[in-house]
């Protein structure tokens, strides 16, 4: 918008900028790239690593300018609503994305994997071709393992499940001490919260690929072990993909708050990250409650 | 090039009657107590949903028609009343009442297969069915017959009008008693199809790692065409179901007579001998028109989105055991055919691919061999 | 209103638009966006509408042709795709994109450089699926719904397809969420929620329905790229997975998808109807409370795609019910419409035409859709051409009708110029004659029992489908001469007033014609 106008614009409408151009050039590699490694093609994960490059320069580029604005005060704080409402239907986006998986493994646990084990209304017409099957869950035997390699046990909840659930939660609570500190212009606060947070989060990850090796080695448990492998690892999988990109967001947060980017007034980079990761919280307890628990 | 003149002049000519003699426009009102209930269920929601069309848009001409500005027509100002939109809620949720009670009673009816006096074991295949009759020890495949196959091949210069029957004829119709309530079991052994003759009412989906059931109590003789009602691929057009109904006498005179037959071909065929080149190459052909070319182009060449080339395949005439490993235990993307087909089959089926379509292995494969990979 | 202002603020310095590509490439403006994504769908209607042609000319008579068996089925997957998430959606979010800041007084979307990459993503997603046309194994062939396992047999075309759904889903949430985030936080003083325009609000629920769904379409493809390169079973029953299972992911999607194809519709219908009969619209409440109430439904229906595919009686029955509850709020919505005509003083430029031939046809769609909802019946009518003619119905004649409707609506208010009113009325008139050739006997075919998908069919079908191929033809050119009308609209004309339309109401007719490039600086005022 025009910097010459006496009035300050009640709205903030940014210049044009090269970032979502570069990010739909990037996005397009990162694709491109992909489909042509999964067909064997010799150059797919050059042009997949291309693209992932742009994306983050697109990424580095795009925040940067977002925060030099930030910074200089041109938000009025009706911007700083969209970029709330912004914010939480993107995460709305997110819980359905993981509803898709959790609502195959409801599925799979109340229809498909009883039926082929022979129980339920359709249970006995499934005997027909799988006799020998019975229906376990998790699932240690397969109705048929030619392909597959089911797997030799179950990852219980009581031992790492439990200690990553922990850490989450009180993850949760030290990200929200962190928020109190900020508001209160408690900046040793804020920052020993934040810095907690982000530690927390990455013995999380970490843990979790602990669990994964104890998985593949100890139970034979992989994604082709069946469906309990196949929706275990789908769901761990892309909740642990995103506790890793919160805490690098995290991180950003916490430099952003060591350079004293944030005031009580101004700080929505720091809540839209803690949002997101009371979100991934949140999908922590489903998982721990339907995969690992029950 | 004449016929499309002959009828595009026909349909110009506002349809003469001639041509609409063998015109259905409607629903088929079959041959089962399924059917009949579906055609009436039909005509009754057509009917309501025509005669509320109707109201609705006589209404909206006539205000058209009366309420147009170059009539002089002047705008009303009013924009609610309650009572109006109560009414044309509460009326087409109780016509959908009245609706939802013959169709629950009809579908309550159909679900329930139980005490079948018969079953048939339906599996769907890439582009074939295999029927199994249960209680009766028959089993066979029922694919698209030669006539239609030659005739819808791209370019084929073939007139699909002259041929009887285009794409809705078998080789092997299956065939059921009349009068005797049959559950048919449907499921499929590589994507899904769905089994489907209108006369009958019903279509059932065939999945792979599942049996679905459905019924049918066929009140009158005769044949019954259908189709596959699910995409299963390239030749999802190509895969018909012909179901010949016969009174209980004649039902059980054919399958007395089809294990009669089949009992006379296993006599013949003796895996143990040693079998002749050209006797395995003769029987190999049949095997592999029957078999193989659903998928693989009659001359072995490549079938786009299908499969690969015969001709001078690597496979084909690479190391002997691999090709039998590949024919019996199948691919990824190709069926293993062990389960499917004899030893003298295979055996029959691979001499023939290796000396064929410009093939020249020069040796044979006799059945005993084959049975070792068993 | 603030139309004075408007004018004036026109009149001060503001940047304008910059020059060269530059101006398309980095834009932030909603209306450049807007236009970007209109014209966008308007090519990609013309290549789905290329396929659909060549689909006819297949099934013009019995006997193959001009096309293999699985260029076919190629040919109907990818127009399925490039119709619907190239051309009816990307047309929805153009017309969101142009008109919401403008219906409700804002000076751009709220999110103005997030909505230049939501538009900038789709042609790329449309590169990935359309270069599969040139792959070695073709273009995917298993059909828009990509059911499990035919789908698992695509070839090298696998990847691009699973990967253009995840571009295109990406499209559109964000663009959605864009346009959520402008209504809730942009509305001009005054504007509350019960005074916005129905365009707005249904695109308040649309966009409601994009976020909750489209997440589950990338779910679902997501396991089937797992199913077939890293070995899981999700949809395979050797593994304990079920095929079917695909099927309830994929239409919890779909379902809400149809109405996400819908419900603007229904908004530009309930726009146009009051300008032309003179007259405020009809229940504008209850015509809120309605498409709430169909979006509300549509996540409980889905299953009535699948009727055949064996479910317990218990499921059938509720899903059946559910389905036909559906009638009522979408009868609310055509009550009201017709209500609204009634002793209105009414003329019939082609918005007009378009927006009646919508009311028409679309219900006639909706009974077809409601014949299918009855379970017994549907074990006859699934999968066959009575559907196509079903959807078809509410697709062409509904979405797309009510998107050349909103067309002429606006379009002068977009160029500045009136467009060719003469030829605009032929355009309506040929199309909605052929589209009906096209598409009824359709209903024929599938009684009397031809199944869809298929490229050839038994000689019996082939008088109807001779006559639905020449609709087809005619059809298609008639769009021809929608394109001739808008060229001709953008390059000059009979100069169009501000209002526009003598009936017209709202906030888009208080800006100047053509509308200026940053709309309103200083919002105004609603009392
Ligand atoms: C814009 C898109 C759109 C819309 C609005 C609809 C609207 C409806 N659809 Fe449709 N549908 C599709 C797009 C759409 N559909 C598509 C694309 C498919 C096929 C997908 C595929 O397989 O590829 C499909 C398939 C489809 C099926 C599956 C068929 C099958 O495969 O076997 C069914 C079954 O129930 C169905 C039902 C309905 C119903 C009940 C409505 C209702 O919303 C209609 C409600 C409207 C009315 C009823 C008319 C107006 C009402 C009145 C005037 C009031 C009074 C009326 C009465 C009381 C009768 N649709
Ligand atoms: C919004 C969505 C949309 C739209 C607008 C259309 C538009 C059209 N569709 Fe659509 N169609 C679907 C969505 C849509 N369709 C879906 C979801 C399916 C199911 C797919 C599946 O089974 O997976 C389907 C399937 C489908 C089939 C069934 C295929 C099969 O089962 O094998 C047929 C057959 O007639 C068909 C025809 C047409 C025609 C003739 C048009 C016409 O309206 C198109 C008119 C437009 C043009 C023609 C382009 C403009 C003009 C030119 C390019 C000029 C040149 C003109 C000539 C050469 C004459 N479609
Ligand atoms: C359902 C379709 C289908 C049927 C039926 C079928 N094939 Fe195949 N066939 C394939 C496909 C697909 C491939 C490619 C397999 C792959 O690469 O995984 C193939 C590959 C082959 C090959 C290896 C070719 C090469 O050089 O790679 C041979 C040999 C072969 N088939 C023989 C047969 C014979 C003999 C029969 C009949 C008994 C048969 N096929 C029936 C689909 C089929
Ligand atoms: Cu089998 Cu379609
Ligand atoms: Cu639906």
């Amino acid at each position: 918008m025009a910097s010459s106008n006496t009035q300050t614009p009640a709205y903030y409408v940014p210049d044009s900028s090269i970032w979502p151009i570069v990010g739909a050039v990037g996005l397009f590699l990162t694709a491109f790239g992909f489909a042509n490694s999964l067909n064997h093609h010799a150059n797919g994960m050059t042009i997949m690593n291309v693209g992932l490059v742009v994306m983050l320069v697109m990424i580095w580029g795009w925040f940067s300018d977002v925060i030099s604005e930030s910074v200089a005060g041109k938000y009025s704080p009706q911007v700083d609503i969209s970029f709330r409402w912004g914010m939480i239907w993107f995460i709305v986006s997110e819980v359905m994305f993981f509803a898709a998986f959790f609502g195959a493994l409801f599925y799979a646990r109340q229809f498909s994997v009883p039926w082929l084990g022979g129980d339920g209304s359709k249970g006995p017409l499934q005997e027909l071709i799988w006799p020998a099957f019975d229906a376990t869950w998790p699932l240690l035997q397969l109705p048929d393992a030619t392909h597959l390699e089911p797997a030799a046990g179950v990852i219980g909840p009581w031992g790492l499940p439990l200690i990553n659930t922990l850490i989450l939660l009180t993850s949760g609570a030290t990200v929200t001490w962190a928020h109190h500190a900020l508001l209160h212009e408690d900046r040793r606060g804020l920052i020993a919260g934040l810095a907690l947070t982000v530690t927390l989060g990455f013995i999380f990850v970490y843990l979790q690929i602990l669990e994964y090796g104890h998985a593949m080695h100890e139970y034979h448990l992989t994604m082709a072990s069946g469906i309990y492998g196949a929706t275990f690892f789908m769901l761990t999988g892309f909740h642990g993909f995103h506790v890793t990109l919160g805490a690098i967001m995290l991180t950003v947060i916490l430099a952003r708050a060591i350079w004293g980017h944030f005031s009580p007034q101004n700080h929505f980079a720091f809540e839209a990250v803690a949002w997101y990761w009371h979100f991934v919280d949140v999908v922590w307890l489903g998982l721990f409650i339907f995969v690992y628990w029950l | 090039m004449k016929s499309i003149l002959h009828r595009l002049l026909l349909i110009v000519g506002f349809m003469p009657t001639a041509a609409l003699a063998d015109w259905q426009l409607n629903l088929t009102r079959g041959v089962t107590s399924i059917s009949r209930n579906a055609y009436d269920l039909h005509m009754l929601v057509l009917w309501v949903c025509t005669i509320i069309g109707v109201v609705v848009f006589s209404v909206m001409f006539w205000s058209i028609f009366h309420h147009r500005k170059s009539r002089g027509a002047q705008a009303a100002h009013f924009h609610e009343s309650t009572t109006v939109e109560v009414i044309w809620t509460l009326v087409p949720f109780l016509i959908l009442v009245g609706l939802a009670v013959p169709a629950t009673r009809a579908l309550i009816h159909i679900e329930d297969a139980a005490d079948a006096d018969m079953s048939i074991l339906i599996t769907g295949y890439q582009w074939k069915w295999h029927y199994k009759y249960l209680e009766d020890d028959v089993e066979f495949f029922s694919k698209l017959d030669q006539d239609s196959n030659r005739a819808r091949m791209l370019g084929s210069g073939e007139d699909p009008a002259s041929v009887e029957n285009y794409l809705l004829e078998v080789d092997n119709p299956v065939v059921i008693p009349v009068g005797k309530k049959v559950r048919f079991l449907t499921t499929a052994n590589d994507v899904i199809h769905a089994w489907w003759v209108p006369a009958l009412g019903f279509k059932r989906d065939a999945i792979p790692g599942f049996v679905n059931e459905s019924w049918a109590l066929v009140e009158e003789p005769g044949i019954y065409r259908g189709q596959c009602a699910e995409l299963c691929g390239r030749d999802h057009g190509f895969m018909p179901i012909v179901v010949d109904a016969r009174p209980p006498e004649a039902y059980a005179a054919w399958v007395a007579e089809f294990k009669a037959k089949r009992a006379a071909a296993a006599l013949k065929q003796d895996p143990k001998r040693a079998w002749a080149r050209e006797e395995l190459v003769t029987h190999g052909a049949e095997v592999y028109a029957a078999r193989c070319s659903d998928c693989h182009a009659a001359d072995g060449s490549a079938v786009n989105g299908s499969a690969p080339s015969l001709a001078g395949g690597e496979v084909v005439l690479g190391a002997m055991d691999d090709l039998i490993d590949l024919v019996m235990f199948g691919t990824g993307e190709m069926h293993a055919f062990g389960g499917q087909l004899s030893d003298i089959d295979i055996a029959a089926v691979i001499t023939f691919a290796r000396n064929s379509f410009g093939n020249n292995a020069g040796d044979d494969l006799q059945p005993v061999k084959v049975a070792e990979f068993r | 209103m603030s139309h004075a202002a408007a004018h004036a603020d026109h009149h001060e310095h503001h940047h304008g638009p910059a020059k060269g590509i530059g101006r398309w490439l980095y834009t932030t403006n909603h209306k450049d966006i807007g236009t970007m994504y209109m014209v966008f769908a308007l090519i990609m209607f013309f290549i789905g509408g290329a396929m659909a042609m060549v689909i006819r000319a297949e099934l013009f008579q019995p006997g193959l042709q001009l096309v293999d068996p699985q260029f076919f089925n190629s040919m109907t997957t990818m127009h399925a795709l490039v119709m619907i998430f190239g051309a009816v959606m990307p047309a929805f979010v153009g017309l969101a994109n142009w008109m919401v800041p403008v219906m409700i007084g804002a000076p751009d979307m709220a999110l103005p450089r997030l909505n230049n990459w939501s538009f900038w993503i789709m042609p790329f997603a449309f590169l990935l699926l359309l270069s599969t046309l040139f792959l070695p194994g073709g273009a995917p062939a298993g059909g828009w719904t990509m059911y499990a396992p035919l789908v698992l047999q695509t070839g090298e075309a696998f990847p691009f397809l699973i990967l253009a759904v995840h571009m295109m889903g990406i499209s559109s949430v964000l663009g959605a969420i864009n346009i959520i985030a402008t209504i809730f936080n942009m509305r001009a003083p005054g504007l509350t929620y019960m005074k916005l325009p129905l365009f707005v609000w249904t695109w308040i629920i649309t966009a409601f329905l994009l976020i909750t769904s489209i997440p589950v379409l990338a779910g679902a493809v997501t396991m089937l790229l797992t199913d077939k390169y890293f070995g899981t079973s999700f949809f395979n029953a050797a593994g304990g997975g079920d095929p079917v299972m695909f099927q309830h992911i994929f239409w919890f999607f779909g379902h809400p998808e149809v109405y996400i194809m819908i419900l603007p519709a229904f908004g530009i219908v309930s726009a146009i109807i009051p300008t032309f009969a003179r007259k405020p619209l009809f229940g504008y409440e209850s015509m809120v409370y309605a498409t709430a109430s169909i979006a509300f439904l549509s996540f409980i229906v889905w299953a009535h795609h699948m009727f055949t595919v064996g479910m317990p009686l218990a499921g059938e029955l509720f899903f059946m019910y559910t389905t036909v509850l559906i009638a009522v709020p979408t009868g609310v919505k055509v009550f009201n419409w017709v209500a609204t005509m009634w002793r209105g003083s009414m003329t019939f430029e082609t918005p007009m035409l378009f927006a009646l031939g919508f009311v028409v046809l679309f219900t006639i769609g909706g009974f077809s859709g409601l014949m299918l909802g009855v379970t017994p019946v549907d074990f006859q009518y699934h999968d066959t051409y009575f559907v196509v003619a079903h959807f078809h119905y509410v697709l062409v004649t509904g979405a797309v009708f009510s998107i050349m409707a909103a067309t002429y609506y606006w379009l002068p208010k977009w160029t500045g110029h009136m467009y060719d009113e003469r030829l605009g009325k032929l355009h309506f008139w040929s199309s909605v004659i052929t589209v009906n050739i096209l598409f009824f006997p359709q209903h024929f075919l599938g009684l009397a029992g031809m199944p869809r998908r298929i490229p050839d069919y038994a000689v019996q079908f082939t008088d109807f489908n001779m006559i639905s191929s020449i609709g087809g033809f005619a059809f298609g050119l008639s769009q021809l001469l929608f394109l001739a009308v808008v060229i001709k609209c953008v390059r000059g004309g009979e100069k169009a007033t501000d209002r526009v339309w003598e009936g017209a109401e709202g906030l888009e007719w208080t800006l100047p014609s053509p509308a200026p490039y940053h709309s309103f600086t200083t919002p105004p005022i609603v009392r």
